[in-house]
């Protein structure tokens, strides 16, 4: 069976706006919308694409996180996930655990490939692909823009600073998706309804056998410095009046 | 003594100019002693440039031929090796960087800091999360390794002027061959580079097609200007990924930043609040870009485009 096991995050949905707590123990969550992370639902739908083209034959969805994460992970299942895997913890848990626990799932799975988004929205880490690539020894393909399955091997375009780099890597390795790589499909009813029936397996950290220790601690959070906010000026006139005056033209 | 291991990014026989904010980063660390590693198949010029910046200590030149163009699953062995005796190892938080340094802090069980934007003691630091909309201040255990990629828009490059000593290094280590570079586009022009740039015009979704992006082209080569994006600009077409500034983009710091025809999402605010002006050029007075600009000028950009030129 050539399986893809994809990366479901929760997160805080990106259009909500964030407000840090005002005793600096967090952002506030309560009765915010959460949803899948994004870039994990663009990993996703890469996922569902390969199978769909004959390439892989079975997308498996991994959460890790609260007990709500099932939502997300019913979405993926909506979406087209064959089945789920929720792993569940209460902790917060860093990059590093989020390997190790992709890792013992790739020992019973046996996966060809991993895909998961670039970065997730609320910690904003981009840890995740590469640190499971390395604990893994395998390659890794991270900000992937086009991937091309052929004869065991994935060929795949990455956005770089310097603009687009095509990389070719052996399977099983990791992939890490960015925004163009596609646009991940909407969910129809019907799919919902299909997704209750499908396998969402619950397991937690202890069962599997990963510890959650946090490697560095959260102190406070902040809300950034704000910008003042400037002036209107009346016409292009004035404006390059203004920029040539602070010596910026 | 802190010993820090900053990894060199460089293409085409030049250091990056991200390189010299590494260093001035570390050099925040207190009690910092520098090193700085270059992976090329021939760095000679790439460490004596890295060698020149001033606060380094010595340069550690590792040559082999599989080092370029650069891959994260050959060189992250190279690094953890040299890591050893280390108490940090930095790295720009480019694609370089972000692609690199996890997997040289898993190799190391190290804990690993994404995007530095200030050094609060040897074990602490400020990072942004959610796009900017918070900073967090994390801490490390003492003793412990930290890998790290620095936020480069948040620091000013090092001085020019250091001779640090340049050793040649042979790492015993076989490269993997699991992992392959096939090829990289790079859209190479005259004009400065996004990141670096002190002046930098973007453009934005209403543009409306590639040929009017040109306006943005030529407002920005009139001023010796890099050229950006915003994502709804890029997805639609008009300008390359790689021009694209924001939270999934480039996060930059220009002296002069000017928005045209952006109406402000808060994942590209958060890739130019560091910049020290910002000009916003939007036809809606309502855009949340006005929030953040220094100037705004409310009105339609085919027009002011040109008449802005014509005041130059």
């Amino acid at each position: 069976m050539r399986r893809i096991l994809v990366g479901i995050k929760r997160v805080i949905d990106y259009n909500v706006r964030i407000r840090v707590r005002p005793d600096g123990s967090g952002v506030v969550t309560d009765g915010v919308k959460m949803s899948i992370n994004p870039f994990d639902e663009i990993a996703l739908e890469e996922a569902l694409r390969i199978k769909e083209r004959g390439d892989a034959d079975e997308v498996v969805a991994v959460g890790l996180g609260p007990d709500d994460t099932q939502q997300q992970l019913r979405t993926a299942l909506a979406m087209g996930a064959d089945r789920a895997i929720l792993v569940r913890t209460d902790l917060a848990v860093e990059p590093p655990v989020v390997a190790r626990v992709m890792l013992k799932l790739i020992q019973t799975e046996s996966p060809i490939m991993v895909i998961l988004g670039k970065q997730a929205i609320d910690d904003d880490c981009n840890q995740v692909g590469q640190m499971l690539a390395a604990i893994w020894n395998r390659p890794q393909a991270t900000c992937a823009s086009k991937v091309v399955i052929e004869g065991g091997k994935a060929r795949v375009t990455r956005e770089v600073d310097a603009g687009l780099e095509t990389i070719e890597v052996d399977l099983p390795a990791v992939l890490t998706a960015d925004l163009r790589l596609n646009e991940p499909r909407y969910v129809k009813l019907p799919d919902i309804m299909k997704a209750k029936k499908k396998p969402l397996d619950i397991t937690d950290l202890a069962t599997i056998g990963v510890e959650a220790t946090p490697r560095l601690k959260i102190l406070k959070y902040e809300p950034p410095q704000q910008r003042q906010k400037g002036v209107i000026v009346k016409d292009a006139a004035e404006l390059v009046a203004a920029l040539r005056q602070k010596g910026l033209v | 003594m802190n010993r820090i291991l900053i990894v060199a990014e460089h293409a085409g026989g030049m250091l990056n100019a991200a390189v010299a904010k590494c260093v001035s980063c570390a050099a925040s660390v207190p009690d910092a002693e520098i090193t700085i590693a270059v992976f090329a198949a021939d760095g000679a010029a790439v460490a004596q440039a890295a060698a020149s910046i001033m606060g380094v200590a010595r340069v550690l030149l590792v040559d082999h031929a599989a080092n370029e163009p650069a891959l994260a699953a050959v060189l992250a062995p190279q690094v953890a090796r040299l890591a050893e005796g280390h108490s940090h190892v930095f790295g720009p938080s480019t694609t370089f960087g972000k692609d690199l340094m996890p997997r040289v802090a898993a190799l190391l069980d190290a804990a690993h800091v994404s995007d530095v934007m200030s050094v609060e003691s040897a074990q602490r630091f400020r990072r942004p999360v959610y796009a900017g909309n918070a900073i967090v201040t994390v801490e490390a255990a003492a003793g412990e390794p930290i890998v790290a990629t620095v936020r480069v828009a948040s620091y000013q490059p090092a001085a020019q002027g250091g001779s640090a000593k340049i050793e040649s290094v042979k790492l015993d280590l076989a490269p993997p061959t699991h992992t392959r570079f096939v090829s990289v586009s790079a859209a190479r022009s005259d004009r400065p580079d996004l990141q670096t740039a002190s002046r930098v015009v973007s453009g934005g979704r209403a543009l409306g097609s590639v040929e009017n992006f040109a306006l943005i082209q030529g407002l920005a080569d009139r001023i010796g200007a890099a050229i950006g994006a915003s994502r709804a600009a890029v997805d639609a077409g008009y300008a390359p990924n790689e021009l694209q500034v924001g939270q999934t983009g480039k996060i930059i710091a220009p002296e002069l930043y000017i928005a045209i025809g952006i109406s402000g999402a808060i994942q590209h605010l958060t890739g130019i609040k560091d910049a020290r002006t910002i000009v916003a050029i939007n036809k809606d007075a309502e855009a949340p870009i006005f929030e953040v600009a220094d100037y705004g000028l409310v009105g339609d950009l085919f027009a002011l485009i040109p008449e802005i030129e014509k005041n130059l």
